[in-house]
């Protein structure tokens, strides 16, 4: 693909034939994680696999701790006094749960995109000029070029290209989310955290977004917490099954949604709660 | 239960009342609004903009008052504007829960509301009785010392606006916070601080009591800081209390001056955050 144009991506693990999902080499490891809200226990014990360069769901009923272990992955609870993880959590054989790892290095390598589109007060250009600055000191030219690659990875590229330089606030709900997963490839993560990206967005967007997310694992791991189960069976590898702070099971996505190990997790899919 | 009847008695009795009170309001506004214009501006020639004051009889302006007042202004903003942007913006992006950050809300709602004459006694015993003398830096001050809780309080109330969404994307990217609050945080929050800004200018603009200890007024044009300095409000409160007819037509004219700069930065203000929403 195009790693032409980025030639520090690790493609080390680009089999060609694409095997069992769960044989993919692991991008994060989860090593007996504890993590606290205060006094609030809110994940237990989790030990799981992130294979790279495929796409993992996180699914489970509300409060069961899937979107609380996403934030752990980009430790977007150090913001947060209060909260506080025990436990490993390995990223290429480092732990960047310990307090020795920078989180902003820990951020660049690990982007997230949220719920809803949270597009910054500036203009298309700017939105993603921003966090490459932080990183990289480009041309004008060579920022130009990442501003067209990272649109055109997110599929709209089309639909920018000709305002650029407006505000994006003046953006659809799904545009804006897109651009979003664009500011996010722009500065060039290995992988990407995805919080519910479609719940806030009508069916087209979300099906131009499940698709992108198709695209984007060639180049990316990615995590995906959702509570649209055909969502999951549809973009995920693998899937894993949250129950009230624990790691139930975790299997190929096909798997999980026909023949699941779990008592809990065959009631979850098929809708007895949750 | 009370009958339909009733409950529709009682609903137009309050209407009536409440609109009865809109218009007594409205009304009393505008009655001084009528005052001001009717007395200020037949006063308000040329010479209010160009002529010093001058002794009674002869043809005076206020030209030494506006220019005070403008320096005396622009000094306080100068020096409230960042202190009190910078303490908002730590309430609101650092000093949740924290026990600076409530000792400083604290303190700072009180000097929101501390009359502005004990502001004035304070740089008074501070800093007029120490270096001898009433002074344009002791009016800069004191004004400053009002313009900070303004401030401090529109832009806290700001930035708590800015969804926390917005500020955890920014951290996504691997920002640090000094660069989020920069480039993120205020720049969605700029119309609203633009406008306490403007409003605390407003506020100041107004003020008497501070200055009445602190840059004393003058009846010639100086720019020297460290002399006394004339400014509009002191100025009004002078001369409308005189016996001399000339000397309280300028009163008129000052206050009809302060009062439309206050509509006009009150105007600005909401025609700024109008069209940023």
């Amino acid at each position: 693909m195009t790693s032409a144009v980025d030639p520090t991506f690790n493609i080390s693990s680009s089999v060609s034939a694409r095997p069992d999902a769960l044989a993919a080499p692991a991008k994060i490891k989860v090593e007996n994680l504890q993590f606290y809200y205060g006094s609030n226990h809110a994940l237990r014990n989790i030990n799981f696999h992130v294979p790279e360069k495929r796409v993992t769901a996180m699914i489970g009923p509300s409060g069961c701790g899937k979107s609380t272990l996403l934030r752990v992955f980009n430790r977007m609870y150090d913001l947060y006094p209060g909260q506080r993880a025990e436990g490993a959590v390995l990223y290429d054989g480092v732990n960047i749960v310990g307090k020795e790892l920078d989180s902003t290095i820990v951020r660049t390598r690990i982007g997230m995109v949220f719920q809803k589109p949270t597009p910054f007060p500036m203009t298309i250009y700017d939105n993603i000029a921003f966090g490459v600055k932080l990183h990289e000191k480009l041309t004008k030219a060579q920022m130009d070029e990442r501003v067209e690659w990272c649109l055109r990875k997110a599929a709209i590229w089309d639909e920018t290209k000709d305002r650029l330089h407006t505000s994006a606030l003046g953006m659809s709900g799904g545009q804006q989310q897109r651009l979003c997963i664009a500011r996010t490839i722009a500065v060039r993560p290995e992988v990407i955290l995805l919080d519910e990206p479609t719940s806030a967005l009508d069916p087209i967007s979300t099906s131009k977004i499940e698709d992108l997310i198709d695209e984007l694992k060639q180049d990316f791991t990615i995590v995906i917490v959702t509570h649209n189960m055909q969502q999951a069976a549809r973009c995920a590898d693998i899937t894993a099954f949250f129950y009230l702070g624990e790691l139930i099971e975790v299997a190929p996505s096909d798997v999980i949604f026909t023949n699941p190990k779990e008592i809990k997790t065959r009631d979850y899919i098929t809708g007895r709660f949750g | 239960m009370a009958s339909l009847a009733a409950r529709r008695a009682k609903d137009t009795t309050v209407k009536v009342i409440s609109t009865a009170f809109a218009v007594l309001a409205i009304f009393l506004l505008g009655w001084i609004l009528w005052t001001l214009l009717s007395r200020g501006l037949p006063a308000l020639g040329l010479n209010v903009f160009t002529e010093v004051t001058k002794p009674p009889g002869q043809q005076g302006g206020l030209l030494n008052a506006i220019v005070g007042s403008l320096i005396q202004i622009g000094i306080a903003m100068v020096i409230g504007g960042p202190i009190g942007i910078f303490c908002g913006t730590f309430l609101a992006e650092n000093g949740k829960g924290t026990k600076i950050g409530a000792a400083a809300r604290f303190v700072n709602d009180i000097l929101l509301s501390a009359p502005s004459i004990l502001v004035g006694l304070f740089i008074y015993t501070l800093l007029v009785v120490p270096f001898g003398g009433f002074s344009g830096w002791a009016g800069s001050l004191a004004l400053a010392i009002l313009v900070i809780p303004v401030i401090v309080r529109t832009t806290e109330d700001m930035l708590n606006l800015v969804p926390v969404g917005l500020r955890e994307a920014a951290f996504a990217l691997g920002a640090p916070q000094w660069k989020v609050v920069m480039f993120i945080t205020w720049r969605a929050a700029r119309a609203g601080i633009v406008t306490g800004i403007l409003l605390a200018i407003a506020r100041a603009a107004g003020e008497t009591a501070p200055l009445l200890f602190t840059s004393l007024g003058n009846n010639a044009l100086s720019t020297d800081l460290s002399k006394p300095m004339a400014s509009l409000p002191i100025a009004i409160y002078q001369f409308a209390g005189s016996p001399f007819d000339d000397w309280v037509s300028l009163a008129w004219a000052g206050a009809l001056l302060i009062t439309v700069g206050v509509l006009v930065l009150n105007v600005a203000s909401r025609l700024f955050l109008a069209r940023s929403h």
